[in-house]
């Protein structure tokens, strides 16, 4: 199992039934693929769907109907479509239950930075900082280190997406919570010791007690 | 009632310098005819207002690869790697915008608002030289509303009063630019005889249309 598929199945732990949840561009898609047997979640897009679907079979795609990244989807039975104002009117008027994002960095105050690397990248922010402004919870998911550089800092060197505490950061080594009084360390990946999620993180981690390993079967659908 | 008019003969009223918002998400609901008639006609100094440049002979993307733009107003640039490589040149001023944010200017410019209070950019780069406004121990950030001269509008069905549908997520910005912009242009892929269109299925009233693009040949 690959970093992506461990992140995209702990973070799939996390959804609960009849929420609305938004998943950013990139690794978080990936978490529609193991929503638990018997947790009904309806996605939204912020180009304007709730209710979407996967890709239809090649040569049944809508060219009217895609997600935000442009790719096609499909509308399920009961699917909703609006505009860009009624879009972030559900993601910042506080009826978005749950927001899964891509990070650059996260630091010990749980802030998020992830929509630009200056004079590297500058794609802009999209939806990003609506998104983690207005969603009840936020769950970031990306790996713990990038090119040997914790992505979990002590302060944020690259811009911040918002001021708000993430509630919850999940990586392939760890599940984090950023707490008022620092980032806990909740979960360790299967076969990796505190120890190694310790060297590859840039702060200092709340330990208490005995850490669990993170759970990464999907409920009643691994076992089928 | 108005009589539908050509791509190049929207794109002929459209002056060079002049102010645009276009509809489209990465170019879905995009008002594609028109952006090929203002390539073709070689616009210039274009300042568009829209969510994203789509990627390179894509949508908003065409005006981009065209040379036709001096300024981008966009919430996302990353899937464009031309915006961005005439953006370092400094060919093209992007100013960039939070999508929510984005959408509420527009709306307020089209609404007669002096502008929204949101949440949204509060300590980052984005509330620089912004007002913020605390309401009942509350803090969000002063967004002025956002006008354009032109509104290029992407719609599914048109009739000759000029109400518009729109399709599924080609809906996108294109209902909310119908109201902020002094020249309103329907780009419909339908145009059907007035009163086919249910009142309750029209989602921008012809009044706020002024010209309509013939439907594709």
């Amino acid at each position: 199992m690959d970093a992506k598929e461990i992140i995209a199945r702990r973070v799939a732990l996390e959804l609960r039934d009849r929420t609305l949840v938004n998943l950013g561009i990139g690794l978080p898609t990936l978490v529609a693929k193991f929503v638990p047997r018997g947790i009904s979640v309806a996605f939204q897009s912020e180009n304007g769907i709730i209710g979407f679907g996967a890709p239809p079979p090649d040569g049944m795609e809508d060219p009217n109907l895609t997600d935000a990244g442009g790719g096609f989807i499909s509308a399920l039975p009961g699917a909703a479509s609006f505009d860009s104002g009624t879009s972030f009117a559900l993601i910042r008027g506080g009826h978005l239950d749950m927001t899964v994002l891509g990070g650059l960095q996260v630091d010990s105050s749980g802030r998020l930075a992830n929509w630009m690397v200056p004079g590297k990248l500058v794609p802009g922010m999209g939806g990003a900082m609506d998104l983690v402004v207005g969603a009840k919870r936020v769950i970031v998911a990306m790996q713990h280190a990038a090119k040997g550089q914790p992505k979990i800092v002590e302060d944020l060197t690259l811009p911040p997406t918002a001021t708000r505490r993430v509630s919850l950061v999940v990586t392939e080594m760890a599940v984090i919570e950023p707490t008022p009084e620092g980032l806990l360390l909740r979960e360790r990946a299967p076969g990796v010791s505190v120890d190694d999620i310790i060297a590859n993180t840039g702060t200092k981690l709340l330990i208490i007690g005995d850490v669990p390993e993170m759970p990464i079967a999907i409920p009643n659908r691994d076992a089928a | 009632m108005q009589r539908a008019i050509s791509a190049a003969a929207a794109a002929a009223l459209i002056p060079d310098g002049s102010s645009v918002m276009l509809g489209g998400f990465m170019g879905v609901g995009a008002p594609d005819r028109i952006i090929d008639a203002l390539v073709a006609r070689g616009a210039r100094g274009l300042t568009v207002i829209g969510n994203d440049t789509a990627s390179p002979g894509v949508g908003l993307g065409k005006l981009i690869d065209a040379g036709c733009v001096a300024c981008v107003r966009a919430s996302h640039i990353g899937t464009n790697p031309v915006t961005q490589k005439k953006m370092i040149a400094g060919e093209i001023e992007v100013e960039l915008i939070p999508q929510g944010t984005l959408a509420e200017r527009i709306r307020a410019g089209g609404s007669g608002l002096g502008g929204v209070l949101t949440p949204t950019g509060l300590g980052t780069v984005v509330e620089d030289a912004k007002r913020i406004i605390e309401v009942d121990g509350v803090k969000f950030l002063l967004e002025l509303p956002l006008r354009a001269d032109f509104a290029l509008l992407r719609a599914r069905e048109a009739d000759y009063h000029g109400n518009l549908t729109y399709r599924l997520t080609a809906t996108n910005f294109n209902p909310l630019m119908a109201f902020a912009a002094d020249c309103v242009i329907g780009e419909p892929d339908e145009i059907v005889p007035v009163g086919v269109i249910s009142p309750d299925a029209v989602r921008t009233p012809g009044i706020l249309v002024h010209h309509l693009v013939e439907r594709p040949h």
